[in-house]
């Protein structure tokens, strides 16, 4: 129970003293302490093992969540620190409300550990609303007409994607306090789990109905992706790249939870199919998109709901192998698409600009920013020897070896999303450099250690690594 | 349970359904704050309602909340915010009244049929309550659709809101955490939306969320 209370009280410290911190160099670089403070904590959770009460659960499907989210909370807060300071300089933001985006910032880690590891599936609401709205606080932070305008539609459709998920959080209890008896008995994962066959399915499909809309909407699938491009074109660097990297995992979390639920219940409606569907359209919409976007920070936002995507139809597929390429994929997204938020954030501040129009020949003006930007894009487009070409390499044969119809658009899809990428690469890195370029002044180091491990996930799998994903694999069914 | 219970049950739930949809027409902002205000008192009557039927001592927190801040509180400071905005005249709707409230018709009888059979084998007093909170949650929805102004979209979605707290309260015997979350959410989306207003009025002398639409970054850009 020790580090449980580690988990959850180091980020909800961490916003008691960040809201009252004034100097923000200090409150940055106690963004930075708290940040490892967390994933130390999540480490020691890992290491005391999995645990069930009636509102907390540890088993091996969110511990690796958690420990993700907390390394990249942790990478995010050194590089927010150098990102924030050089907006202070050009005086994008002020000193007196970065109090309130560190804060923020914990906060949203804060929640997002509260819904990963919620038992309770109200609480498991309560994180994901949480860190839904600190996150529009942070978006909004610049108070630019723009980000006004993306700050309120992330509100809007993010506040109504979350009430139908209380709507169908509502549901699935009334379906249980049938056989359960009332109570946080049975709001309790673990039991509906386990009497998942006895349950009315019904309402389980109606319910499941709500918690789609509502939790894909925060995943960012297609048709309830409106939110997403402005949220992460808008609000600062560091804050697009937790919600790529960790905020769409959350909820896709959240939606497996309870596939895992209906899964148990062969009465209900089938859930792989929407999921296929969705993540097909997401993929296939999304890379098409990924054409017509001018602004650098839109076109990975776009590349965000794509591959997104991807891993809504591996977990659609279903079966051992397919969900270990969703759980891999999940891993190496978030780990590759913060890194390029990173580096993005690096250009957009030496160039003055997120406008690809803007950006050119960033290989004879920053050559380490061109190369740490080459490394992030090439995984991305799912090129080997990186860990996303295995994921996606494993998505596309199991569908062939269960499903080959589907793997035929989900190709496309994938090559209409590279062929994108490889131009606006060649865009970024060649051609004639403006001479108004500032120097690069923040370390590369973030998006460094983030490259590394997805080329060594790429190359060599570790074996314990590996036993863990088919672990969790096999439970989702 | 009683005859008469059920009755009453049902009676306020079917009020906030006919609420809702008084909401939905309404076409001056101080009118719709107090539309609103009958909405929220009835959220706290029909919740008090099921806390004395269920024996649930702790949905009269729910019901209090309900009836004294979304009822009374909320509503004020939202009369005040208007008045200091001078914004107090006719609200621009994107639906004409008619095609508007044909849409709620739908919407209700859609939130009927959906949930009626679906709740074959529950509770008589939750299925009913569920059906109806349902119909309050999508007219909710329908009114932020329908409606251009910051205000008005607030009030949509807070109407939205009691919608799900009378689901909340319907199911018999939800714990208590959930319910003061959502209040709780409630008052952290006000200060939210308050603060967006607020932010909205500096920059554009105006509540007029069709006015933002014009600064979406991708536009300026000629994409």
């Amino acid at each position: 129970m020790t580090p449980l209370i580690a988990v959850l009280c180091v980020p909800s410290f961490a916003v008691a003293v960040l809201v009252l911190s004034a100097d923000y160099r200090l409150s940055a670089g106690l963004n930075v302490a708290f940040s490892v403070a967390s994933l130390a904590a999540a480490v020691w959770l890992l290491v005391s093992g999995p645990f069930v009460t009636e509102l907390f659960l540890v088993d091996d499907f969110n511990i690796y969540l958690i420990l993700l989210n907390a390394f990249i909370g942790c990478t995010t807060a050194i590089f927010s620190a150098a990102y924030i300071g050089h907006e202070l300089e050009t005086g994008r933001l002020t000193p007196r409300i970065l109090g309130l985006y560190h804060a923020m910032y914990q906060a949203m880690m804060g929640a997002m550990v509260l819904a990963l590891i919620s038992n309770n599936i109200g609480l498991m609401w309560v994180g994901i609303e949480v860190a839904t709205v600190s996150t529009v606080m942070m978006v909004g932070i610049y108070r630019t007409p723009q980000a006004l305008e993306a700050a309120w539609k992330y509100f809007i459709l993010g506040s109504v994607g979350i009430a139908l998920a209380f709507l169908g959080t509502i549901f699935v209890y009334v379906a249980a306090e049938q056989q359960l008896g009332g109570g946080l008995a049975s709001m309790a994962w673990t039991n509906l789990k386990a009497s998942a066959a006895t349950l009315d399915p019904g309402l389980l499909s109606l319910a499941f109905v709500f918690l789609l809309i509502g939790y894909g909407t925060k995943a960012g699938l297609v048709p309830l992706h409106a939110w997403l491009p402005d949220a992460h074109a808008e609000g600062p660097t560091p804050v697009s790249a937790v919600l790529s990297g960790l905020l769409l995992n959350v909820a896709l979390y959240a939606l497996l939870r309870f596939k895992i639920i209906l899964a148990g219940n062969p009465a209900t409606i089938p859930v792989g199919p929407v999921l296929i569907v969705m993540g097909l359209v997401s993929l296939i919409f999304a890379a098409v998109m990924l054409y017509r976007r001018v602004d650098i920070k839109r076109f990975f936002a776009y590349s965000s709901i794509e591959h997104m995507g991807i891993v809504a139809f591996a977990f659609g597929m279903g079966g051992p192998l397919a969900n270990f390429a969703g759980l891999m994929h999940m891993t190496m997204h978030s780990l590759t698409k913060s890194a390029i938020f990173f580096a993005v954030g690096h250009i957009a501040q030496v160039t003055h600009s997120q406008r690809f129009a803007d950006i050119r020949g960033l290989s004879v003006s920053h050559p380490g920013l061109a190369v740490a930007f080459a490394f992030g894009v090439l995984a991305i487009a799912g090129l080997p020897p990186f860990g996303v070409f295995v994921s996606e390499f494993l998505v596309v044969s199991s569908s062939f070896a269960r499903q080959p119809l589907l793997a035929v658009p989900l190709a496309i899809g994938l090559l209409i999303g590279f062929g994108a990428l490889i131009w606006r690469l060649q865009d970024v890195l060649f051609g004639t450099p403006n001479p108004a370029y500032a120097p690069r002044q923040a370390s590369l180091l973030p998006v460094y250690v983030h490259m590394i491990l997805v080329l060594v996930a790429g190359l060599w799998l570790p074996d314990p690594v590996r036993r863990w994903f088919e672990t969790v694999a096999a439970q989702l069914g | 349970m009683g005859d008469f219970a059920f009755d009453l049950a049902h009676l306020l739930s079917g009020l906030m359904v006919v609420v809702s949809m008084v909401l939905l027409y309404q076409d001056r902002l101080t009118a719709m704050l107090n539309v609103f205000a009958a909405h929220a008192m009835l959220l706290g009557a029909a919740v008090g309602w099921q806390a004395e039927v269920q024996g649930a001592g702790h949905l009269w927190i729910t019901a209090g909340i309900a009836f004294v801040f979304k009822g009374i509180v909320i509503p004020a400071a939202l009369h005040a915010m208007v008045r200091r905005l001078g914004i107090h005249r006719e609200i621009e709707t994107v639906v004409g009244v008619g095609p508007t409230l044909i849409a709620a018709l739908a919407l209700t009888a859609l939130a009927v049929l959906v949930v009626m059979p679906a709740t074959e084998y529950a509770n008589p007093l939750a299925r009913e309550d569920l059906a109806f909170a349902l119909a309050v949650v999508l007219l909710g929805l329908l009114m932020m659709i329908t409606r251009r102004n910051a205000v008005s979209q607030i009030v949509g979605f807070m109407s939205l809101e009691n919608g799900l707290i009378l689901a909340a309260a319907g199911a018999k015997g939800m714990p208590l955490v959930v319910e003061v979350s959502v209040a709780f959410s409630v008052l952290i989306a006000f200060i939210v939306f308050g603060v967006f207003v607020f932010r909205i009025r500096e920059r554009f002398d105006t509540v007029d969320i069709g006015t933002l639409e014009r600064y979406r970054g991708e536009q300026q850009d000629g994409a």
